[in-house]
């Protein structure tokens, strides 16, 4: 699909969930049911004033939007380039973006008289969120997290635990989010009639990737806002950072339809994107296929086995990546790049060191193409990236990566 | 006529009901379970249902991720799963053969390559978990154009208005998971599946079978009682999984076809 020939890039997903080729909805035939539940309550909701009422409220008053837009001064400067601002969603109550949309979820469930709330979760902000939001709402929650996550993000562990909710680790192939949201599935299957499945990324099935995307979009309306305040004009390009991808659409999707803003998308590149597969750069380094309830890129072996890939951020360890984004990949209207872990956690301490800010590992990937990318450009180039969590969560990750000993 | 409406054309005759097994392609090894499969039918499997490995296999429990798994370890393959039926044949022209999986390996290979594979291997039907009646475009459609079945999964959550929608390109047989669950979890209840086995025999007109949650021969013999047959995966997947030899494991499924078979 030659991009000149759409007229806007916003109208999607269509009526059977797809994105061009992308989405759809590959779920076992238990699930498809609850999936068209899902997909009218939210239809209905999105026109009913009073549901964005009461999250305009929430996130205001609950989670403390619209967070600000920030003029990094001092990256600015030390990059000698671009002129960078930071949409501040690591300020959001529970430390990351993913609150936005787990908002919106949970509001759902309590529309359709779900009781029960389970979640997946990597890095472990989702499943915080998710915990948070079922607390201030009484609703039971279960979070299912990959085994080799609980050890690496023990505080958010903890944190789930302290806000009522059950953590089941998951010991199933290499214990990571992955595995985690095979399990969330199984639950899933078995609780159907009590059980409100919240995802915490844009993907899945239909219609997660729209439903989310739609909840993340806050971040994108505020910046233009923002921006237009600040500046007078829309920003030249955005940068954020991909695992599943909710933080950037949230950021790109209100902005898809002006073309001369470039948008970036970067994938986590742990070891390097090569034949070792020690990344999770589904776009620049897998293909086309099929899993958790879509059709997006992932990366898998020359049999269709999905591989489980490599990066030092718990967030961005999954294989695939929301249908959007492949076929946002695919028009061409966004461009999409990786990073590696070493450059992540050299962004990761200058952002301490320049802005005193403790970046999560997620965005510290983002940040790290900014500092390729900023010194490019001249000094009235508006660069906006997502500073989508805050790095408390990863500091012994950070520290043992350094070689500094901390305990815990 | 397909290889699977002759056996229930047969069964039907002898006033039969059909016992039809799972085990999973390559668990543990490729030589072990082609063996089993070779003597499936004398220990009375009317219809066999082979595995196709998959990392991520969603709808499945413990056991049969693990087979899977098992397999994968031992470098089975889609091509190599077709390798097993291409062997099968050799000896049994006539046992029915159903492959069940996920859509990923085969999406891979390619839908066209694939059936090609598949028809000229002697395969029959196809079950592909992830694929419900909404994307019947992507292979259910291309399947029953190159001549084999394509079995839907009905389950308790297939509600009357949706039936017709999942009954609506299926043929061979109807398979109707008796548990909202994973393979191999709760038991299933002869008493709460026959009313929904009865409706979806009418709607259908074709035979129904039932899996998930059968696990001794006086299950499957209950199941097979209010059906037109009874599946069984993750119990004999278990004796395999525990190191039992292909013969074991036969004895184990002569063990629960005559349960069924005495249905």
């Amino acid at each position: 699909m030659a991009s000149e020939m759409l007229n806007s890039y916003m109208t999607g997903p269509d009526e059977k969930g797809r994105f061009g080729d992308f989405g759809g909805r590959f779920v076992s035939e238990t699930l498809m049911p609850l999936i068209l539940d899902l997909e009218a309550e939210y239809e209905r909701a999105k026109t009913d004033e009073t549901f964005w009422a009461e999250m305009d409220d929430l996130w205001k008053h609950y989670v403390g939007r619209p967070s600000p837009l920030y003029f990094a001064e001092r990256l600015t400067e030390h990059f000698g380039g671009a002129k960078v601002y930071l949409k501040r969603d690591e300020l959001n109550h529970t430390g990351a973006h993913k609150i936005n949309n787990v908002l919106g979820q949970i509001l759902l469930a309590r529309r359709m008289g779900k009781t029960r709330i389970i979640a997946e979760t990597g890095a472990g902000q989702h499943g915080v969120a998710t915990a948070t939001v079922c607390a201030r709402f009484g609703l039971k929650c279960i979070v299912f997290m990959g085994a080799h996550d609980v050890e690496r993000q023990a505080p958010n562990v903890f944190r789930m635990k302290l806000l009522g909710a059950e953590v089941v680790p998951v010991t199933a192939g290499r214990g990571t989010l992955k595995d985690a949201m095979n399990e969330a599935l199984r639950d899933w299957v078995t609780n159907v009639h009590d059980t409100f499945y919240c995802i915490g990324t844009a993907a899945g099935p239909h219609p997660y990737p729209a439903m989310v995307r739609d909840f993340q979009s806050i971040i994108g309306k505020e910046v233009r806002e923002q921006i237009m305040e600040r500046e007078g004009r829309l920003p030249d390009s955005l940068v954020a950072c991909i695992g599943g991808g909710s933080n950037a659409l949230g950021l790109f999707h209100p902005f898809l339809d002006d073309k001369e803003v470039r948008i970036i998308g970067v994938e986590a590149g742990g070891k390097g994107v090569n034949d070792k597969m020690e990344h999770c750069a589904s776009l620049t380094g897998g293909r086309p296929g099929v899993l958790h309830g879509n059709r997006t890129y992932l990366l898998q072996d020359e049999d269709g086995q999905i591989l489980e890939g490599h990066s030092i951020s718990a967030g961005l360890d999954y294989p695939g990546i929301g249908p959007e984004h492949s076929w946002l990949h695919d028009t061409g209207r966004a461009e999409y790049v990786s990073v590696t872990d070493t450059e992540a956690l050299d962004a990761f301490q200058l952002c301490c060191q320049t802005e005193g800010i403790i970046p999560a590992l997620e965005p510290s990937h983002a940040l790290a193409h900014v500092v390729k990318l900023a010194p490019t450009l001249s000094s009235d180039h508006l660069l906006v990236m997502n500073m989508c969590g805050r790095g408390d969560k990863d500091i012994f990750t950070v520290a043992a990566a350094l070689g500094v000993e901390i305990s815990s | 006529m397909t290889r699977i409406d002759d056996r229930f054309a047969q069964l039907k005759a002898e006033g039969r009901k059909a016992f039809v097994t799972f085990t999973m392609a390559g668990d543990p090894t490729y030589e072990t379970s082609l063996e089993v499969m070779k003597g499936l039918p004398a220990a009375g499997a009317d219809i066999i249902e082979l595995g196709i490995p998959f990392t991520d296999p969603m709808a499945d429990g413990p056991t049969i991720q693990l087979a899977g798994q098992r397999a994968l370890d031992g470098g089975m393959t889609l091509d190599k799963t077709l390798e097993m039926v291409r062997e099968f044949r050799k000896d049994d022209t006539a046992t029915p053969i159903v492959f069940m999986g996920y859509y990923n390996p085969i999406y891979h290979m390619g839908v066209e390559a694939f059936l090609t594979a598949a028809v000229e291997a002697g395969v029959d039907g196809l079950i592909v978990v992830d694929l419900p009646p909404e994307e019947d475009d992507e292979l259910c459609v291309p399947a029953n154009g190159a001549g084999l079945n394509f079995i839907r999964l009905a389950t308790p959550t297939t509600d009357a208005k949706r039936l017709p929608k999942v009954l609506e390109n299926t043929s061979g047989f109807v398979y109707y998971v008796a548990i909202t669950g994973i393979t191999g979890a709760a038991s299933a209840n002869a008493d709460d599946v026959a009313p929904d086995v009865a409706r979806i025999q009418a709607a259908s007109g074709l035979p129904v079978c039932v899996g998930f949650g059968i696990k001794t021969a006086d299950n499957a013999k209950s199941i097979a009682g209010v059906a037109d047959g009874a599946v069984v995966g993750s119990a004999i997947v278990d004796r395999i999984g525990r190191g039992d030899s292909a013969a074991e494991v036969l004895a184990f499924v002569k063990e629960l076809a005559d349960g069924a078979h005495s249905a």
